[in-house]
């Protein structure tokens, strides 16, 4: 929106010509579903209040788009903690958000892509999360207080994700390390088949809190699995196990971290860490960083 | 046992004694170590079962003394059992891996656009000029609206010299669009695959000519980043480089479910191509191997793609988001899916297209060609009435000018090169990409070979080849009598099928010659 456009008059109904140029006919989906989700497309923003750098945005029925702007928007001015209340669906907060020092508060369930592509901020859900939380995401922290669906932390090269439940399937899916960055994720509670596949660095921790006798992972951990480790509190059976990785008992130095992990996480999260470490834990841990070297003819 | 393979070598190096100037080179050029120095008798020796039939030594021999031939071996004739066939069980017999290769298929499928003819104007409707009278080459990929809304209101006065046109007002916001100044850019191919040097003379010959080259899954270098205008950034299943910067570096994100050459299959960059620059790059450490799972796990169904690219969208400010998927049997019901999932363009890749790296079986048994993949999706989209939503473009196997006039004809915004650029480059299609040996520095990370890319040469090598194409076209549409590549786009009664039976005529929409 240009200067020139904002100041000219706005034209009257009678002048708005309509051009059809696409072909007459529509497709069978004219309405997109994900429009009719959380707010439609259009000019309506969500309430705001602001108290210094604290701002707090109203995002009943609001569209995504319009609210991410809004984010965006508030942390150029200057915010630096964002509170958005009344979430229900809206997908993609806090994607592509590359600002470090912000920190944004979800009351409410978020939709899908939840912090994808972040880099640098803190995003805490005060709920459950649905699919997708930190795809790719570079750094950061998440804090889900609740329970977060599938694939989680998909390609995560970086920053940590903190779930106090249960995930779903597909989480950890070729999550890798490089430089610096090593990505982590902690989950309190159980997850569920595919943990870490592919997976190509970084730490991947289930505590099983509050799981009792139940399996605390699924089957087909750690399939293609080739570099980095899982730490899983509780028990993990062979046959749960993807053919590329190894269980054993953590070395000493494992453990250092693990209590270093668990010290973090239960910081954050308002739990004993001496009760999560009352527990041992199994490493899981490929075998190989070329698990398809021998496969091809030169 | 005395042998150590049943293997006969592919070629023999002959070398003419009376023209060698015994100076060495070709033991110093050839990246497959094909020559030794016989230090007593002064003069190369090769072993013929080294040799890729590069051409490199050919080439670089000041005394013309160097030809590579065939070793054509006797094999008892057999329409079933080819040389080639016996010689793949022998590999595998010996290796028990599974057979890779290079480039796209070489194998004798139906050359479609080697079956059309183009029409032009003869009396009734007079021919173009191109050298004399403006022809329009530029092209805009992305998402057109379904309708254009304009205000009229304004100065605009009966017997003023105001016309309505100098005052109307478009009121519709279009959706970003990718410009072209001719309808060829260059396909994904990363860093890691081909070298540095390779990425730098595609994105300087991009932006000389006012198109896009595609970084593929490799990341983008930072010595790329002054031609990033130029460059559309992909997206794929391993993820690599890609981060915020990345994404909004380029003029475009694409999102790569899959490739010409190997539709279904992941990738598999070997540790050892992937060196300190490799590494930096794609963002994973020196020596490990680069694995991109076969689906992006995050993406199994339409509503997850769209996911995805509305998640590039946010990310980016809303650039434009392309997908590129191999051409497979129902790839006009997959595009259409692409299409409504909010891509503002199809890529479609041919099974003709290259690779760094493939299983053989799946480069020359998967997959369908360019033509039939643009015919049918094109008139997929038009028949569900949302062609405009997303840009068509078509890739693998586009070998020539002529085969970008027939697929634009076909339905085609625009169409991509990748195997050619590299032969401007030097490339002499041996289909030996995933050995990393390449001689003439295109698709190995050995920085002794890399260097003998010069960037700059190469670009200038790039940028004279589709400009020529480019004056090509303008010749084809001036004998069409149309002055705009748009007015070719989809146009297929300006094209006659010669010698293709009507089951693929029909699924072209093509009329045979004659009729």
């Amino acid at each position: 929106m240009n200067g020139r456009e904002q100041s000219s008059p706005t034209p009257d109904s009678a002048a708005v010509r309509k051009v059809p140029t696409g072909p007459a006919r529509r497709g069978p989906t004219g309405i997109e579903p994900a429009r009719l989700t959380a707010g439609q497309p259009g000019t309506l923003r969500g309430a705001t209040s602001r108290q210094g750098a604290r701002v707090a945005i109203d995002a009943r029925g609001i569209y995504y788009k319009t609210l991410n702007e809004q984010i965006r928007e508030e942390i150029e001015r200057g915010a630096r903690e964002i509170v958005l209340n009344n979430v229900l669906g809206q997908r993609y907060i806090g994607t592509g958000l590359a600002f470090r020092g912000v920190t944004v508060i979800v009351n409410g369930v978020p939709g899908n892509d939840l912090a994808a592509f972040m880099n640098g901020p803190t995003l805490v859900v005060n709920d459950n999360a649905q699919d997708g939380v930190a795809n790719t995401m570079n750094s950061g922290l998440v804090v889900i207080n609740g329970n977060a669906g599938d694939v989680l932390g998909y390609g995560m090269r970086g920053g940590s994700v903190y779930v106090r439940g249960d995930v779903g399937y597909r989480v950890g899916i070729h999550m890798k390390a490089f430089g610096d960055s090593h990505p982590l994720i902690v989950i309190g509670g159980s997850a569920r088949d595919f943990l870490g596949e592919y997976m190509a660095g970084g730490e991947l921790v289930v505590l099983g809190l509050g799981q009792n006798e139940q399996a605390v992972v699924g089957s087909y951990v750690g399939t293609g699995m080739h570099a980095g480790v899982m730490y899983i509190r509780g028990e993990v059976a062979a046959h749960q196990l993807g053919k590329e990785v190894r269980l054993q008992a953590p070395a000493p130095e494992d453990e250092l971290r693990i209590r270093q992990i668990i010290e973090d996480y239960c910081r954050v999260m308002g739990i004993d860490e001496n009760e999560v470490l009352a527990r041992p834990f199994v490493k899981v841990y490929p075998y190989t960083s070329r698990p398809y070297g021998r496969l091809y003819a030169y | 046992m005395a042998y150590t393979t049943f293997l006969p070598p592919e070629f023999r190096v002959v070398i003419d004694k009376e023209a060698c100037l015994q100076c060495g080179r070709c033991v110093q050029q050839c990246g497959w170590s094909v020559y030794t120095w016989d230090e007593a008798e002064r003069r190369p020796r090769p072993d013929h079962s080294k040799c890729s039939a590069c051409h490199r030594c050919v080439t670089f021999c000041p005394g013309s003394a160097i030809t590579v031939k065939h070793n054509e071996l006797a094999f008892k004739r057999s329409d079933s059992m080819s040389p080639d066939l016996i010689k793949a069980v022998w590999k595998q017999a010996e290796t028990g891996g599974v057979l890779l290769t290079g480039m796209g298929n070489d194998k004798p499928y139906l050359r479609i656009f080697d079956h059309l003819l183009l029409d032009a104007c003869q009396v009734t409707n007079p021919s173009i000029d191109p050298l004399r009278e403006p022809m329009e080459m530029r092209t805009f990929l992305g998402r057109k609206p379904d309708s254009l809304e304009v205000s009229t209101s304004g100065s605009s006065l009966r017997g003023t010299s105001v016309s309505p046109a100098a005052s109307a007002r478009l009121l519709t916001e279009l959706d970003r669009q990718l410009q072209l100044e001719t309808p060829i850019m260059f396909g994904g191919m990363s860093y890691g695959s081909v070298s540095l040097n390779v990425h730098r003379a595609l994105a300087m010959a991009a932006a000389e000519l006012g198109t896009f080259m595609n970084t593929g899954e490799g990341g983008l270098h930072a010595d790329l980043e002054p031609y990033q205008d130029h460059i559309i950034v992909q997206c794929a299943s391993g993820r690599f480089g890609v981060d915020t910067s990345y994404l909004q570096a380029g003029a475009a994100v694409e999102i790569k479910i899959g490739q010409g050459a190997k539709p279904g299959i992941g990738g598999h960059l070997p540790g050892e191509k992937i060196d300190y620059q490799v590494s930096i790059t794609r963002m994973i450490p020196q020596g490990t191997d680069a694995l991109s799972p076969a689906p992006h796990h995050d993406i199994y169904s339409i509503e997850d793609l769209r996911q995805l690219i509305y998640a590039l969208k946010e990310a980016t400010g809303y650039k434009p988001v392309s997908v590129k998927i191999a051409a497979v049997h129902n790839v006009a019901a997959i595009a259409s899916g692409v299409v409504r999932a909010g891509a503002d363009i199809v890529y479609l890749d041919g099974f003709r297209g290259g690779t760094g790296a493939s299983p053989t079986i799946i480069r020359d048994h998967v997959g369908l060609p360019i033509e039939i993949a643009v015919a049918t999706v094109d008139q997929r989209l038009r028949d569900e009435g949302i062609r405009n939503r997303a840009s068509i473009v078509a890739a693998g196997g586009i070998r020539s000018s002529a085969d970008v006039v027939k697929a634009i004809a076909l339905g085609a915004d625009a169409c991509a090169i990748g195997t050619v650029a590299l032969v401007a480059l030097g490339c002499h299609v041996c289909q030996k990409c995933h050995t990393g040996c390449c001689s003439w520095g295109i698709c190995t990370q050995r920085p002794e070979l890399t260097r003998r890319l010069d960037p700059e040469w190469g670009a200038s090598q790039v940028v004279n080849l589709v400009r020529a194409w480019t004056h090509e076209i303008a010749e084809v549409l001036g004998a069409l009598g149309v002055n705009a590549i748009e007015s070719l786009r989809g146009s297929r009664e300006r094209l006659r099928g010669l010698g293709l039976d009507q089951t693929v005529l029909d699924v072209l929409g093509v009329k045979a010659a004659g009729s």
